[in-house]
């Protein structure tokens, strides 16, 4: 490619031309790679809008309105979206996750905005919040009936558990990256320990020993919550590898970072909290956000233990031999709703950097 | 994925063997769900006509209303149960550590999950066991038909065994295909990849209706050609609870011989046979000898019907999944039901 700096000419027809020129047509090659990638993509996306859209069957009017439909059936998911966003939660009291999962939204949405960034403002929102959400979804409070764990299910368990792995998970993260490069021989042998035993096995592996191996050493009777146990058995797996992402943050801070801050006088907790900690966070924020978007997909792993989360409520639900032909479409729609949570996440990543990005070379 | 999956569940049956917890002790079972206000029952979670949720999200099924007909005769009320879904790897571990009370989730009685993995089966509630389907017109009539053919099961299934061991025994010869995912499997039949679908019967009709666009052209061959009696699963160590387990069973199957239903109940309870009144506690006290009320069995058949009632409601005609009873039926009309006398 020749010269791909844009002109400093102004004018639309002039910026479009140099688009052609530059992006579409620069040689005969690229001409042909154009056409070709264009008659690649073209026929799937038709094929995809046909069957997602023009083919497709909207309305149920029962199990027979499918029956000629040539494209996507989504009258199934019209049928069965109470299950797949609730999954066992008690039909007539569904308002309660409806609104738990609002007001989580709009706490998060705070959360994520950099105005509102301060510990006095946030600290209390998320106890609140806690509080108020674990009230909606539990009950007991006033008129609500209690609702166990056992029934919890659909979007607003997929948030709860996702949520309680982030928040749980990151401090222990940070905690176990300090403690790896910490000069105490036992603190960062335990934390190597810790990190690399839990690395080397599969969630799964975790999650069985969090829900079937775990209750064996309690003594009979006593029973720790379910949920509970697998929130926390995710969170310390989520810990250990978004502590190895911090401590490569963490190593790329210059050792001269370091020093001025003892040079100044700072004790340790006032030079990792004040000069190491945000710069290191700062430069493995992408690897972070990468983890935090995988912990939220990760949470579909509850399936083979039997929490009612999207994925499962949608496999239980079209076992419905009535419907379970259109298990593509019902999945679709689950793989939908994790999608839009994480794209969500990756736009917000990616304002993010380039907002700390400001005013640094890199 | 595979390998991880099998790895952690040796490590968990290991360690479950290994440790085994404490057994229940006696009447422990009964007074915890007495305190609890409620029965824990193991389900499967997601097999349609057995348990799953419906559309409400409530859960709805065969061994769901075996549950609830548990929590009836201890409370009087069949919602007074709570369903925690297990996967298969789950369901030893989750009855052993005492998390549920009762595992009712499609589980074969065998001889060794009896004794190493320390439960109690209630007598079989529901018997089922390979069956094969065919395409009509291929004029299969009998297994010695099925020789050379191409049959389509899921691996690393009993089904798989019991072909091999079927196929074996009557000196015939044929090709497997195994397919993991249901959905897959039941494809490729229809598809016509093979000649038979192996699957647990009762499985079959389902895909006849409804993966198969002519049902009509398909058929499931007469007879089952394995074993697979589900039972309900306690843990051993408290007789008590095991014995109200079993004879809630044997309940459900006496009333159902003594004609008594949902739909009676109530009349029964005037009954002039006085088996019928020692049944609905008119007369006698059978309850109080498991622990129970004295109209235990009244609560049962009020809240959730007898053995029959529950067969229809799930596998009846006016289902989406009708099942003829088979081997289900009482002994007095050919099956294998056979209540022992609530005397």
């Amino acid at each position: 490619m020749a010269n791909t700096l844009q002109p400093l000419v102004s004018g639309r027809r002039n910026a479009l031309d140099w688009w052609l020129r530059e992006r579409v047509w620069p040689s005969p090659f690229h001409i042909l790679l154009s056409f070709a990638t264009l008659a690649l993509v073209v026929p799937i996306c038709v094929k995809i809008a046909n069957w997602a859209i023009f083919d497709a069957v909207f309305v149920s009017t029962g199990p027979e309105s499918c029956r000629d439909a040539v494209g996507a059936c989504w009258a199934v998911i019209a049928e069965k979206h109470r299950v797949i966003l609730f999954g066992l939660y008690p039909f007539d009291e569904q308002w309660r996750p409806t609104l738990a999962v609002a007001i989580y939204l709009i706490t998060v949405i705070v959360t994520l905005t950099p105005r509102f960034w301060s510990l006095r403002l946030l600290v209390p929102l998320w106890t609140i919040a806690v509080f108020v959400i674990g009230a909606l979804m539990y009950g007991g409070i006033g008129p609500l009936r209690i609702v166990p764990t056992t029934e919890w299910g659909g979007l607003a368990l997929t948030m709860i558990m996702f949520s309680g792995t982030v928040i749980l998970g990151f401090p222990i993260a940070v905690l176990l990256a300090l403690g790896r490069r910490s000069h105490l021989a036992l603190l960062r042998s335990v934390s190597v320990v810790l990190i690399e035993t839990l690395r080397g096995v599969p969630l799964i592996t975790i999650l069985f020993v969090a829900v079937n191996v775990f209750p064996l050493f309690l003594p009979a009777g006593t029973n720790v919550d379910k949920l509970l146990r697998v929130t926390i058995g995710i969170a310390i797996f989520f810990a250990c590898y978004q502590a190895e992402t911090i401590r490569g943050g963490l190593q790329a801070v210059p050792e001269g970072q370091y020093e001025a801050a003892k040079a100044l006088g700072l004790r340790y907790w006032q030079m990792t909290g004040r000069i190491i900690l945000p710069q290191a966070l700062r430069i493995a924020f992408p690897a972070i956000m990468n983890h935090v978007i995988a912990a939220m997909k990760n949470t579909s792993f509850v399936m083979i233990i039997g929490l009612f989360d999207i994925l499962t409520a949608t496999t239980a639900v079209m076992q419905d031999p009535v419907w379970r032909k259109y298990y593509v479409e019902a999945y679709t729609f689950a793989g939908f709703v994790y999608f839009a949570f994480g794209f969500a996440l990756s736009i917000y990543a990616r304002l993010m950097e380039r907002r700390m990005n400001k005013g640094y070379v890199s | 994925m595979r390998f991880a999956f099998g790895f952690a569940g040796a490590i968990a049956a290991l360690l479950c063997t290994a440790i085994l917890p404490a057994e229940a002790g006696q009447g422990d079972t009964l007074k915890a769900i007495r305190e609890r206000g409620e029965v824990l029952c193991g389900a499967h979670p997601g097999r349609y006509g057995f348990a799953a949720p419906d559309d409400k999200g409530r859960w709805s099924g065969f061994e769901v209303d075996l549950c609830r007909a548990l929590g009836a005769a201890i409370f009087g009320s069949g919602e007074k149960v709570r369903f925690v879904a297990l996967s298969s790897q789950q369901r030893f571990p989750a009855i052993q550590a005492g998390e549920v009370d009762v595992l009712a989730r499609n589980t074969t009685a065998t001889l060794t999950r009896d004794t190493a993995l320390g439960l109690n089966f209630s007598p079989p509630v529901f018997y089922t066991g390979l069956g094969f389907m065919v395409r009509k017109d291929a004029g299969v009539k009998t297994v010695e038909d099925l020789n050379g053919a191409t049959i389509c099961m899921a691996p690393g299934s009993t089904t798989e065994q019991a072909v091999a061991r079927l196929f074996t025994q009557h000196g015939l010869k044929y090709t497997p295909i195994v397919i993991e995912n249901n959905k897959e499997l039941a494809s490729a039949y229809v598809a016509g990849r093979c000649d038979a679908l192996a699957k647990d019967r009762d499985a079959l009709p389902g895909v006849r209706m409804y993966d198969a666009p002519q049902p009509e052209e398909h058929v499931i061959l007469e007879g089952t050609f394995s074993k697979e009696p589900l039972a309900l699963a306690v843990r051993h160590g408290d007789d008590q609870w095991y014995d109200i387990v079993k004879w809630v069973m044997y309940g459900l199957m006496e009333a159902e011989e003594n004609k008594v239903s949902q739909a009676n109940v109530d009349e029964m309870t005037k009954s002039k046979d006085p088996y019928v009144q020692d049944l609905l506690g008119v007369t006698g006290d059978y309850g109080p000898k498991l622990g129970l009320d004295k109209k235990w069995l009244y609560w049962v058949v009020k809240s959730v019907g007898n053995y029959g009632d529950i067969y229809e409601r799930h596998f009846g005609d006016k289902t989406k999944l009708p099942l003829p009873r088979g081997h289900n039926k009482l002994w007095t009309e050919g099956g294998l039901l056979y209540g022992l006398p609530v005397k």
